[in-house]
């Protein structure tokens, strides 16, 4: 699976109706420090995530493996809404203290 | 089926229901001499393997087979937590064909 | 299918089950002269009792896997299918 964060969605009206009634997110590509990437996927959510939100996708037919993405043709799906990482004992990422897209409140100038 | 080292974890609580109870944890792909392969991974985990780990993991459709719920969107799997892996880089220099037939020394 | 050379293996006492009672070797690709690798090396569950320093064939498919090993159901996604003999490359 990858790591990635919302930062966006997709709307279309004109698709193929196999996909219709599926949301679908714009998701970047993150580091396992939560570094930005410089690629992006769009991925089904299966499991009600929102913008902003790091979160897991699995890639290729095994995100073909849920419910609402059986039989449809979809190469990505969000599968986890991440709370916390922790490598080599440090924690590199805390969904509590994340403050996408802004610094944190009434930390910076205008 | 490729060598990582498993460098920590990841915690879910919302994630697709058939992935109840599963482990998440973040690896590090490496050749058989310890050198790191590429960015590191997450992996869900079918057995019981934990940070400092030595483990194999799978790819693709068949990373969810190793499941208790086959089911799920799941894309990489740890299927085997390795004693050891031994590797001798010098049979790459071995004469080819073996027996040689007449190659550059 | 690739090319590759068996260059060791990987012991393991806990393991999913389908894993027991197999050999799984690492494996590097190479191209055609047998000896040059070619990208990085991988783990291949071994069908035919393929040891250290043979050229093998491999496939890294998992479909490829499951059938050689002849189990629909189980995590299989690298196996060595073939010990080569001879190339003949240009």
């Amino acid at each position: 699976m990858k790591l990635g964060r919302i930062v966006g969605t997709v709307v279309s009206t004109r698709k193929d109706e196999k996909i219709e009634s599926l949301k679908l997110y714009v998701v970047r590509d993150l580091s396992m420090s939560i570094g930005d990437k410089d690629s992006f996927v769009v991925a089904a959510d299966s499991v009600g995530a929102g913008l902003g939100e790091v979160v897991l996708y699995a890639s290729g037919s095994s995100a073909r493996q849920t419910s609402m993405t059986d039989g449809r043709p979809i190469d990505a799906c969000v599968m986890a809404i991440v709370d916390t990482i922790d490598v080599d004992g440090d924690v590199v990422y805390d969904k509590r203290s994340d403050a996408w897209p802004d610094p944190p409140a009434g930390g910076g100038d205008a | 089926m490729e060598l990582a080292r498993v460098t920590g974890r990841v915690v879910a609580t919302v994630k697709y229901p058939t992935l109840e109870g599963v482990r998440l944890l973040v690896i590090q792909p490496q050749d058989a001499d310890g050198t790191p392969q590429g960015p590191p991974m997450i992996a869900a985990d079918a057995l019981q393997s934990g940070p400092g780990d030595l483990v194999a993991w799978v790819t693709g459709r068949e990373a969810a087979l190793a499941l208790p719920n086959t089911f799920a969107p799941v894309d990489c799997t740890i299927v085997q937590i390795v004693d050891h892996a031994w590797r001798d880089a010098e049979l790459l220099d071995a004469p080819w064909p073996p027996g040689g037939t007449g190659g550059a020394p | 299918m690739i090319l590759c050379r068996v260059l060791g293996n990987a012991v393991s006492t806990v393991q999913h089950p389908c894993y027991e009672g197999r050999a799984v070797m690492v494996v590097q690709p190479v191209q055609p002269d047998g000896r040059t690798p070619l990208g990085d090396e991988f783990l291949a569950v071994d069908s035919v009792q393929a040891g250290p320093g043979d050229l093998v064939l491999a496939a890294r498919e998992g479909n490829t896997a499951r059938q050689i090993l002849g189990t629909d159901d189980d995590p299989f996604h690298a196996v060595i299918l073939g010990i080569v003999d001879q190339v003949d490359a240009g």
